[in-house]
């Protein structure tokens, strides 16, 4: 059990080692130097001595394995270096846009899992045919929306046809209403598919049929124990929705005019701000290896039948 | 005239035809009967599908009018015979926009299934079949590429390669690699172990051509499955891409940018309706084809 642990971990971290060299090689290593693009403009009136000079102040003159050591150093310790661009360091415009970020990204994901619980367990009770053929054929369509054409959509309609949230001086809850809406939606689609076939599966359970027996009612029965079942296994997907929510969040943000992570992301590559893409990869793939790691470790005692099989 | 039987499928009424007449008579029984067994949803979903494509290949014939250069006095206009979906800020008519659009929105997404289905069945065939540390060194690096979020990725590419329709077709194809690379490489693991693929080694087939042989073509029919769901995937990606800013500049009717330039003009709500429902149609359409492929396979 503990070897097995210690090596899921020893993976995890050689995963963020490769995400954190894969970035430095595609982003640092490669591409036309951006402190150059942003001090050759002639407008600065800069000398090629003084350029040479910040050249060297940025670390670009070194042999490429030192800068990466450096690199992986000042990551370790949490410093992403210096924005080309904004001349600020990257950490403190992180720091500054991750809670708009976070806010968006966690109520997205709440709007998306009542979503499609309403979705599947609507397709579940109703006795009409066609109500839950729609249904079942929601998900389908939901993740075929482009999310910032949505975006767009819910602007027209509900700012400007029908006057509902306004787009001028909006509350900072208000603000949120149409975005985390849009956003919900392409997350709420793998959900309520795994969802809709988990709880086919967990009804023909016995448990189910005793429930039933002792004289629950549907409702209860569904609710009580084929939902909480149901849910279970949504868990293993955990990883990817986040990066959906995350690439999601570029998108919304542009479309609604917020600030946050994803503006931030859009800016820095429209100007070839690397470093502060690199930290945005390198947060977003660490995110990733722990959420994964953590539903791994922590699955087998939510589900005991899960550790059962193991122990065996 | 020469009454030839027809074979097993020789009936009274065929028994009387030429031999190529029942042939061709044939065929077209034939035809229908796939078209009888086929869905309506999948019918429908190829007719978009076939539809795109012709806008794709001859433009000219489904849209006459000009799709860059605009009339200036025409600008803005509702939906009307003259132009069936408006015109937009300057004067361009949106259908032939949409129509001659859809030959930058395809080729894009068939560049990015090219590059992904290419670079991913190499690394997974190389990696299910040979096994042992190549195995490992290429799921490892599958694993990086399946952290970080496909669109991040794709940005990260596009920062290197810069601004464009291919290199924003390059980039969302690279960020699908590593989904083609893990298929392949299951399907390989499953096919490697079958009989057929030990008699050929048995036989004196050397490991290539053992793989190209017999393991490719049994492992291909899921990953073709999954090339149509890319291929609908990156539709939305190139368009998401456009709609950024980092695809086809202006004034390229990429779909992605029509919407982009159509939301700044919030009471002409078809600016950006139009264009979004093809995407939405597109997409859809793919997917229920990838969905008819894939439950072939099984």
């Amino acid at each position: 059990m503990v070897r097995r642990l210690l090596a899921r971990i020893g993976q995890a971290l050689i995963v963020l080692l490769a995400a954190f060299t894969a970035s430095f090689l595609l982003l640092q290593a490669l591409p036309a130097d951006a402190i150059l693009i942003k001090f050759m403009n002639p407008d600065l009136g800069l000398s090629p001595e003084q350029i040479a000079e910040i050249h060297a102040a940025y670390g670009a003159g070194t042999p490429l394995w030192s800068q990466y050591l450096r690199a992986l150093g000042s990551f370790l310790t949490g410093d992403f270096g210096t924005s080309v661009q904004a001349g600020v360091p990257v950490r403190d415009s992180l720091a500054a846009n991750l809670p708009a970020t976070l806010t968006l990204a966690g109520l997205g994901f709440l709007a998306a899992v009542i979503l499609a619980l309403t979705v599947s367990v609507l397709s579940n009770l109703t006795g009409l045919v066609w109500l839950r053929n729609g249904l079942a054929a929601l998900p389908s369509l939901f993740v075929s929306v482009p999310v910032f054409w949505l975006g767009i959509l819910l602007i027209q309609v509900f700012s400007f046809q029908l006057k509902l949230v306004p787009v001028i001086d909006p509350g900072p809850w208000e603000r949120l209403i149409l975005p985390v809406a849009a956003l919900a939606v392409p997350i709420s689609a793998p959900l309520a598919q795994i969802l809709m076939r988990n709880i086919d599966a967990v009804l023909t359970q016995p448990f189910v049929a005793v429930a039933r027996a002792k004289g629950a009612s549907r409702h209860s029965v569904l609710w009580r124990h084929v939902v909480p079942n149901a849910l279970l296994p949504t868990l293993t997907i955990a990883g990817v929705l986040f990066g959906e929510l995350l690439a999601g969040a570029v998108v919304t943000e542009t479309v609604f005019g917020l600030n946050g992570l994803g503006t931030l992301t859009q800016q820095a590559v429209a100007n070839q701000d690397v470093a502060v893409l690199q930290a945005v990869v390198v947060i977003s793939a660490t995110a990733f290896v722990l959420i994964n790691l953590a539903v791994d470790l922590l699955y087998p005692l939510l589900d005991p039948r899960i550790a059962e099989a193991e122990a065996r | 005239m020469s009454t030839v039987p027809t074979g097993i499928f020789a009936s009274g009424s065929e028994a009387g035809r030429t031999a190529p007449a029942a042939a061709a008579w044939r065929i077209t029984r034939g035809g229908f009967a796939v078209l009888r067994r086929t869905p309506p949803g999948l019918a429908l979903a190829w007719l978009v599908i076939a539809t795109v494509v012709l806008w794709a290949l001859a433009p000219g014939l489904f849209a006459g009018q000009n799709p860059v250069a605009g009339i200036g006095r025409e600008k803005l206009l509702p939906p009307s015979a003259a132009h069936l979906l408006g015109t937009d800020a300057l004067g361009r008519d949106l259908y032939a926009r949409i129509v001659h659009g859809a030959v930058h929105s395809l080729s894009g997404a068939f560049v990015a299934v090219t590059v992904g289905l290419f670079a991913g069945t190499i690394l997974g065939l190389v990696a299910g079949a040979k096994g042992g540390l190549v195995d490992i060194l290429v799921m490892r690096l599958v694993d990086t590429l399946l952290a970080i979020p496909t669109l991040l990725l794709s940005l990260t590419i596009i920062v290197l390669l810069g601004f464009g329709t291919v290199n924003a077709a390059i980039a969302v194809g690279l960020a699908s690699v590593a989904s083609f690379a893990r298929l392949t490489r299951s399907e390989v693991v499953r096919v490697r172990g079958a009989d057929y693929v030990e008699a050929a080694y048995g036989s004196g087939g050397t490991f290539w051509r053992v793989l190209w042989r017999h393991v490719l073509p049994n492992s291909l029919t899921s990953v073709i499955g999954l090339a149509a769901l890319q291929f609908g995937t990156a539709i939305l990606s190139i368009s998401t891409l456009g709609f950024l800013g980092y695809g086809a500049p202006p004034p390229t009717p990429e779909w992605g940018l029509l919407i982009a330039e159509g939301r700044n003009y919030i009471s002409r709500a078809w600016l950006t309706t139009a264009p979004g429902i093809v995407v939405v149609l597109v997409v859809l359409s793919a997917n229920r084809i990838s969905r008819s492929l894939a439950g072939n396979a099984r």
